[in-house]
């Protein structure tokens, strides 16, 4: 069994209006050191496999078929043995 | 379908909320056939005209219109557009059409942030196309829209090939036709508020015509595009 850890965000050329929205909200805060706030999605999900590079190509495939859009987002992840 | 009427076939996703309302156009409205799609279902009941309606189906969750997509009606639905079947999208069914495929580009949340749900004004860009012949371009006619994911986003290259093949059917305009920022709701690249495909026999917009049929409704503006649709079967068949 294999842990895939997911990530998608929107592509760095979209601007990423709630990122805004949020880094805003933080600078209310009084943090302003901060910038570039941008909002993804991380998800976790188990893979029955017997190798890790079948596990990541079943992972890769559910991205592109399902978890990411890609005309607006990218995706990247890691796989651990569980 | 029969000589005297076209049927519409509306698919009912879980989480679908304006099926009803598509029904109730094309059947008391308009006095065509119409029938409830499940979206379990594998049989389109010979429906002429498939509707994908407005609504959150299956919550949304993901992205809008992902889950919904995969549905086993779905399957049915893109090999009808892909033999050339009349297909609309109104909202979240736009929202599937994209990502089915059957549409490019994607619907991004609106640049404001917020679920955007008034009446607005539409440029209707020309009329050679079955959901638009009844009108003339450049009518502006007044449709509600109800959403939180409708700026319509695709790379510049997608963009130039709507522009240039007329795929582009409506705009969010000013009441005089203008296409202003200020008219946009949602932040949609060239206010652009419905497409159709290539072979313009899929169309999705993120207004309602639909809600637009009746004056008691506050416009029967969306009229004319259903009757367009109408009409094209009923050119075919003369």
């Amino acid at each position: 069994m294999y842990l895939s850890t997911i990530t998608i965000s929107l592509r760095p050329s979209i601007l990423d209006v709630q990122g805004k929205a949020v880094e805003l909200g933080i600078h209310t805060l009084g943090m302003n050191t901060v910038s570039n706030v941008r909002i993804g999605k991380s998800i976790h999900m188990n893979v029955e496999a017997s190798s890790e590079e079948e596990a990541k190509k079943i992972t890769e495939e559910a991205c592109k078929k399902l978890l990411a859009n890609t005309v607006m987002e990218d995706f990247s992840f890691t796989v651990k043995k569980v | 379908m029969s000589l005297s009427k076209v049927k519409f076939g509306v698919v009912v996703f879980p989480g679908s909320n304006c099926d009803h309302d598509a029904y109730h156009a094309a059947k008391h409205v308009f006095h065509q056939d119409a029938e409830f799609l499940w979206h379990k279902d594998t049989d389109l009941k010979s429906s002429d005209v498939i509707i994908l309606p407005g609504g959150f189906s299956y919550g949304d969750y993901l992205r809008t219109g992902a889950i919904a997509r995969f549905s086993p009606i779905m399957n049915e639905v893109i090999n009808f557009a892909n033999n050339g079947g009349v297909v609309i999208g109104i909202c979240n069914g736009f929202q599937v059409l994209c990502e089915s495929g059957l549409l490019p580009g994607v619907l991004m949340r609106n640049e404001s942030l917020l679920f955007s749900c008034k009446h607005v004004s539409l440029r209707v860009e020309h009329n050679e196309s079955r959901f638009t012949s009844k009108h003339n371009a450049g009518d502006v006619i007044s449709i509600p829209i109800a959403h939180g994911d409708g700026n319509y986003f695709a790379e510049p290259e997608i963009i130039r090939s709507l522009e240039d093949h007329q795929q582009v059917l409506f705009r969010y305009s000013d009441a005089n036709g203008k296409i202003t920022a200020e008219a946009n709701p949602n932040g949609s690249i060239n206010n652009i508020a419905g497409i159709m495909n290539k072979n313009k026999n899929v169309m999705g917009m993120m207004p309602h015509p639909e809600r637009a049929c009746e004056s008691e409704l506050g416009s029967s503006d969306g009229t004319k595009i259903f009757e367009s649709i109408i009409n094209s079967f009923v050119l075919q068949t003369v």
